[in-house]
């Protein structure tokens, strides 16, 4: 069987803080799977923060192993782990974070400049992404001029250029109105179905709804890992 | 990368070109200066190469009569003999000695007085004169004191204002004098003597009919020339060697004859215009120097203001290398785009002040090539600082900026 994508074993970051040393992440062990879509939910001070930080390798931990595609990155350079989170990772953020002076083409194709892939290539590359997420025709609009829901499309578009193995995606839906948030994640779900990893944190139920899989923490612990229950249809 | 930093720069123009100020008045006035100073040495140069290049003038010794001593020159202690040996000597190129004194010149009804100069052939290439019209005297002339006379070109306008002296006959003295060349222009010397009142004619011809000498064969001055200015050491000491043999000088004994280094004299001019010109610059340098001050201060703003944009760069896969070289190539752009409007700048000025004041100004391309260099360098060195603090940002602390 292929390795994981993700696979931590004792993983726990500790901050020094002026109380002393603060441990964020106690002893975290999971596995997710290739295909997979996780939810990782928690109150805030849970540890959600920190575990996407290693997961997206930000950080490095304080111990325990992380394995990203079997690849150990605990000991890994900064510009290793820069290479890593372009080759292997695509960021979605809350606040979108595109660079407003770029067009949206130049912003979707910004993670292909720092693999050092030709410039026509690059353009051809992001236009296809921006046409995956239905904004094929925006190529050389500035973010200022299109919607929320359309930069976290941009966004997304950014995170798939570079074909990454896993989509980090943290509060994607935090600063967007419900009916955009709902098209967001049927978004999400439509990659996920061409068998894209996504693992997303939210503190809504609504939203980790759509993912297959739920991880709540708590106190740096995790305490709930569980598939989601099917969905039962609401009354209104 | 070029065009992203470009456009960095286009994001606050008003910013850019304030910054840009600093680096196009720093350029600006070193170009100026340098071309100043430059102008002020070659002018100082000219003068110097007019008197003749690499010389040294022996000058007999003083005489003593009755306590009474006379100046150098005084005593016949030099002759021609000593000329011809000293000619023989490795580095030396041009000999030539010289009886000169000042005689009034009389032709037709015009009469002047002027410097008359008795020497060899080889003066002529020792003082680098040249001659406009007409043909030097040679050897034979020499030998046969015939009464032949170059003529300069200030004596040639006082006795013949209208007229070519070329062919004429002017009297020295008593004696009738053919004028069979006319001297190219020199203009004064570093003592403001007119250099162009001048009359030579050969060295016996000057003895025997015109000065007298008391002492045939001896002469005041003897002209020495050598090579190059690196054997003049060597030379000096050669001369002084076999003129004291010649002279049978015991150990101990002053020389009776004075050695004069009008190489020294030049270098003494060529020198305090040499360090005006490093004072220009040095001067102007410090407008380089704050320069660059203003980029990295602009630069150091900037990352403060882009960090957040520096944590997305570096979340998406930027390594530090590539946000330093980001930073590192926008302050170069600024640098490098005042330094070009500066070096406009500073050649219009010089041109300018070429063109309303007399002072010589000198562009070269080695100034312009400096001033690019150090305005590239100021641009490395005072932004390497502030793109060395975006790359050092932590991703996590820059993503979180607002």
């Amino acid at each position: 069987m292929a390795d994981p994508v993700i696979r931590v074993c004792g993983l726990g970051k500790s901050y020094r803080t002026a109380a002393g040393l603060f441990p964020a992440l106690r002893e975290v062990d999971l596995e997710i799977q290739a295909g997979e879509f996780v939810a990782i939910m928690g109150p805030s001070g849970s540890g959600k923060s920190t575990f996407m930080n290693l997961l997206g390798c930000l950080d490095t931990p304080s111990c325990g192993e992380y394995f990203l595609t079997g690849q150990r990155v605990a000991q890994l350079s900064r510009d290793q782990l820069a290479e890593l989170r372009n080759r292997s990772i695509g960021f979605v953020f809350q606040g979108f974070n595109l660079l407003p002076r770029m067009t949206l083409a130049d912003n979707v194709a910004l993670p292909l400049v720092y693999a050092g892939v030709e410039r026509d290539q690059r353009q051809r590359r992001a236009l296809d992404e921006l046409a995956r997420v239905g904004l094929g025709e925006y190529g050389n609009a500035l973010p200022s001029r299109i919607s929320g829901g359309q930069q976290q499309r941009v966004a997304i578009a950014r995170a798939l250029v570079n074909s990454p193995q896993l989509i980090l995606a943290d509060e994607p839906t935090g600063n967007l109105d419900s009916h955009t948030s709902e098209e967001i994640m049927m978004l999400f779900a439509a990659l996920n179905r061409e068998g894209i990893t996504i693992v997303l944190v939210t503190h809504e139920p609504d939203i980790a709804a759509h993912a297959g899989r739920q991880v709540r923490f708590r106190d740096g612990r995790v305490v709930s890992d569980a598939p989601t229950p099917a969905r039962v249809p609401t009354a209104c | 990368m070029l065009g992203e930093a470009w456009q960095a720069m286009g994001i606050n123009r008003l910013r850019s070109a304030l910054t840009m100020l600093g680096m196009v008045i720093g350029v600006g006035s070193v170009v100026l200066m340098m071309a100043i100073g430059q102008g002020a040495q070659y002018a100082v140069a000219q003068t110097i190469s007019t008197m003749g290049s690499n010389l040294y003038i022996l000058i007999s010794g003083s005489t003593s009569a009755g306590g009474l001593r006379s100046g150098g020159g005084g005593g016949p202690t030099l002759t021609i003999a000593d000329a011809a040996a000293i000619a023989e000597l490795d580095g030396v190129v041009n000999v030539a000695p010289v009886q000169q004194g000042t005689q009034q010149l009389v032709a037709g009804a015009s009469n002047w007085s002027s410097t008359v100069v008795g020497t060899t052939p080889p003066y002529l290439d020792a003082r680098a004169w040249t001659i406009v019209s007409g043909y030097p005297f040679g050897d034979s002339d020499v030998r046969a004191a015939t009464r032949v006379a170059l003529i300069g070109q200030t004596a040639a306008d006082n006795l013949f204002p209208n007229d070519d002296p070329l062919g004429k006959t002017m009297r020295i003295g008593q004696s009738p004098f053919m004028i069979i060349g006319v001297l190219g222009k020199k203009g004064q010397n570093l003592d403001g003597r007119d250099q162009d009142d001048t009359v030579i004619i050969p060295l016996t011809t000057a003895q025997r009919k015109v000065f007298g000498n008391p002492f045939p064969g001896s002469v005041r001055l003897i002209l020495v020339q050598a090579n190059s200015a690196e054997a003049m050491p060597a030379v000096e000491k050669s001369m002084v060697a076999l003129l004291r043999q010649r002279h049978r000088l015991r150990e101990g004994q002053d020389n009776d004859f004075y050695l004069r280094n009008l190489a020294a004299a030049a270098d003494s001019a060529a020198e305090t215009t040499r360090v005006m010109s490093v004072l220009l610059g040095a001067i102007a340098s410090v407008s380089l120097l704050v320069g660059g001050i203003g980029i990295m201060n602009i630069m150091l703003v900037s990352v403060t203001e882009r960090t957040r944009e520096i944590g997305i760069r570096m979340a998406i896969g930027a390594r530090q290398r590539d946000v330093l070289a980001q930073f590192l190539l926008e302050a170069l752009m600024i640098s490098i785009a005042g330094c070009l409007i500066g070096l406009l700048l500073g050649i219009g000025g010089a041109l300018l002040t070429n063109a309303l004041t007399d002072m010589v100004i000198v562009i070269s391309g080695a100034s312009i090539l400096v001033a690019f260099t150090v305005a590239a360098g100021v641009g490395i060195f005072f932004g390497y600082y502030p793109a060395l603090r975006a790359a050092a940002l932590d991703p996590i602390e820059a993503l979180r900026h607002q």
